[in-house]
């Protein structure tokens, strides 16, 4: 699966310019205007409804909003959760993607075709798993209970559920740059008298830079931004499981349209952000070779 | 690392999905096939394919033009047009939900206007599913032509005009033929992605058995009201769905990288 945000080169430069005759040009101004429009009803004009929304009564409201201890306990669950997920999928992606690139065994077609499941499964059926894994009368309950642990209503359980839905993405962002960089520059490392772990330190996890800064961009994109499958399995307890996305959620219920509102439109941007950092580093890094 | 590697995906992949499996097959096939029908079920199903059908076909047509138009025409604000594809993905859906409800909800302007004059309604409807589902997965159909688009050899389609063929003509016989494939799995990429899809249709569809709840809105809520067996055997189907997509997108992707990897 690719999904790699704006990794594409320009256009080949053409030698001579192409001779263009009036209808083509016509053909050519249409199809831009109706892309145009497209993306722009589609994409812009909601993102600018947004912004419109949240500073409809100025500026004063949405400031207030972040002064809310609950909105704040809320974005601050959601950064840990997050950045703990994207803990845990550096290390097992990493894993992963080694195994798939470098090791060979029977069934490993299978286990690469599901690793792009969980890309494709509901979020709610995710929650739902896991309730039936760690829930009241969960497969684990007892097992939770003698260890006297809670994870469903709890942040273990929402923790599991954002490590389920973000698996893909540091996977398929490494296993590619494995694949091209090949094991010569390990085979010399080890010639040279390098153990396995120092071989792997200092050649194999500096070749794959890239893969990291686009897998945690990705993982911690869609990990700020998960909303079903945290619903089912943290249950929203204000004050306790509420994340970001259900703060959103229960404040559109409630009718607090700007603290909604602003609150979508933080969340939006700071990952937005997050995106086009990465993005600026790849420009900068391209423009420096 | 091969035992790290394995544990840590029976543990977070393959235990899961068996318990769900387990859970929908426990009162057997008959059984499952009789939750999934059960008018509420099955309606909800229904306006899930079809919603996600809808939504795969306008993609389909306006991510190619989109990719076509990137790729082939220089023109004012292209790198905002390239940067802004990928903006879905940075977007949590429950923002795109919210959104749209601000742009077209019923008490809004623009809603409003559209409901009064013709007689459209958006949100609380299916076409507010169809819009949030073709803002989700924009990038999807997109990002998959491009690359392939920016690797063809245009000398075939000057070849082509060369004899006379119209620019219709050029696109549909030369053109359109080698996107085949990625067109088709990027298309099913979509389709998997929207069939599950929840936090942006929540807000937007709103919750109303038989007319707007969705599969995944209707598997929360027998969750909520704790019938067990109907959200296993609806989460069931929805597994299966994935399942089947994402083997068959596998399928594709293997044969493209034996075809010569375009």
């Amino acid at each position: 699966m690719t999904l790699q945000p704006g990794r594409l080169g320009k256009t080949p430069r053409e030698r001579w310019p192409r001779p263009v005759d009036w209808r083509r040009r016509w053909l050519r101004r249409a199809l831009v205007t109706v892309v145009l429009l497209y993306v722009g009803i589609l994409i812009v004009a909601p993102i600018a409804g947004l912004v419109a929304g949240a500073l409809a009564q100025g500026l004063g409201p949405v400031l207030a909003t972040f002064r809310d201890p609950q909105v704040q306990k809320a974005f601050g669950l959601t950064l840990r959760i997050s950045l703990l997920v994207v803990a845990i999928q550096a290390v097992f992606g990493t894993a992963v993607a080694w195994m798939l690139v470098r090791d060979d065994f029977r069934g490993k077609k299978f286990i690469n075709g599901l690793i792009d499941l969980p890309f494709a499964v509901s979020p709610v059926v995710v929650g739902y798993m896991l309730l039936l894994l760690f829930g009241r009368q969960g497969l684990f309950a007892p097992v939770l209970q003698t260890l006297d642990m809670r994870v469903a209503f709890a942040v273990p359980g929402m923790a599991l559920a954002t490590l389920f839905v973000t698996l893909p993405f540091m996977i398929r962002e490494l296993v590619p740059i494995l694949q091209a960089f090949g094991v010569q520059q390990e085979q010399a490392a080890a010639t040279l008298g390098a153990s396995g772990w120092t071989t792997f330190r200092r050649i194999t996890l500096p070749a794959l830079r890239w893969g990291f800064i686009y897998g945690v961009t990705l993982t911690l994109a869609r990990a700020l931004g998960e909303f079903g499958a945290v619903l089912v399995i943290g249950g929203g307890i204000q004050g306790r499981t509420e994340t970001a996305t259900l703060y959103i959620y229960r404040a559109l219920d409630e009718r607090q349209y700007v603290a909604a509102y602003s609150a979508a439109l933080a969340l939006g941007l700071f990952s937005l952000l997050l995106v086009l950092g990465t993005e600026l580093l790849r420009r900068r890094e391209e423009s420096r070779q | 690392m091969r035992a790290a590697a394995l544990s840590y995906l029976a543990l977070m992949l393959i235990i899961p999905l068996l318990v769900i499996f387990q859970d929908g097959l426990s009162q057997g096939l008959a059984g499952l096939w009789q939750a999934v029908t059960q008018p509420v079920a099955w309606a909800a199903l229904l306006l899930t394919l079809r919603t996600s059908a809808m939504m795969v076909l306008i993609n389909t047509i306006m991510g190619t033009l989109t990719a076509y138009v990137l790729v082939r025409y220089e023109f004012p604000g292209k790198p905002l047009l390239n940067a802004l594809v990928d903006l879905p993905l940075a977007i949590p859906t429950l923002v795109t939900g919210v959104m749209l409800v601000i742009l077209y909800g019923p008490q809004q302007p623009i809603g409003a206007w559209l409901e009064r004059t013709l007689g459209w309604r958006i949100i609380f409807a299916p076409p507010g599913i169809v819009l949030a589902l073709l803002f989700v997965t924009f990038p999807f159909v997109v990002r998959a032509v491009q690359p392939v688009l920016l690797s063809l050899d245009r000398s075939v389609e000057d070849a082509a005009a060369t004899l006379g063929a119209g620019p219709w003509t050029i696109f549909r016989r030369v053109t359109l033929p080698p996107l085949a494939l990625p067109l088709t799995s990027g298309a099913l990429l979509s389709f998997a992605r929207a069939v599950g899809e929840f936090g942006a249709i929540i807000i937007v569809a709103g919750n109303i058995p038989l007319r707007t709840q969705t599969a995944a809105v209707y598997v929360w809520g027998e969750v909520e009201s704790e019938n067990r067996f109907g959200a296993s055997a609806v989460s069931v189907a929805l597994l299966a769905i994935a399942f089947t997509l994402i083997l068959v997108v596998d399928l594709i992707q293997s044969r493209r990288q034996e075809g010569g990897g375009r």
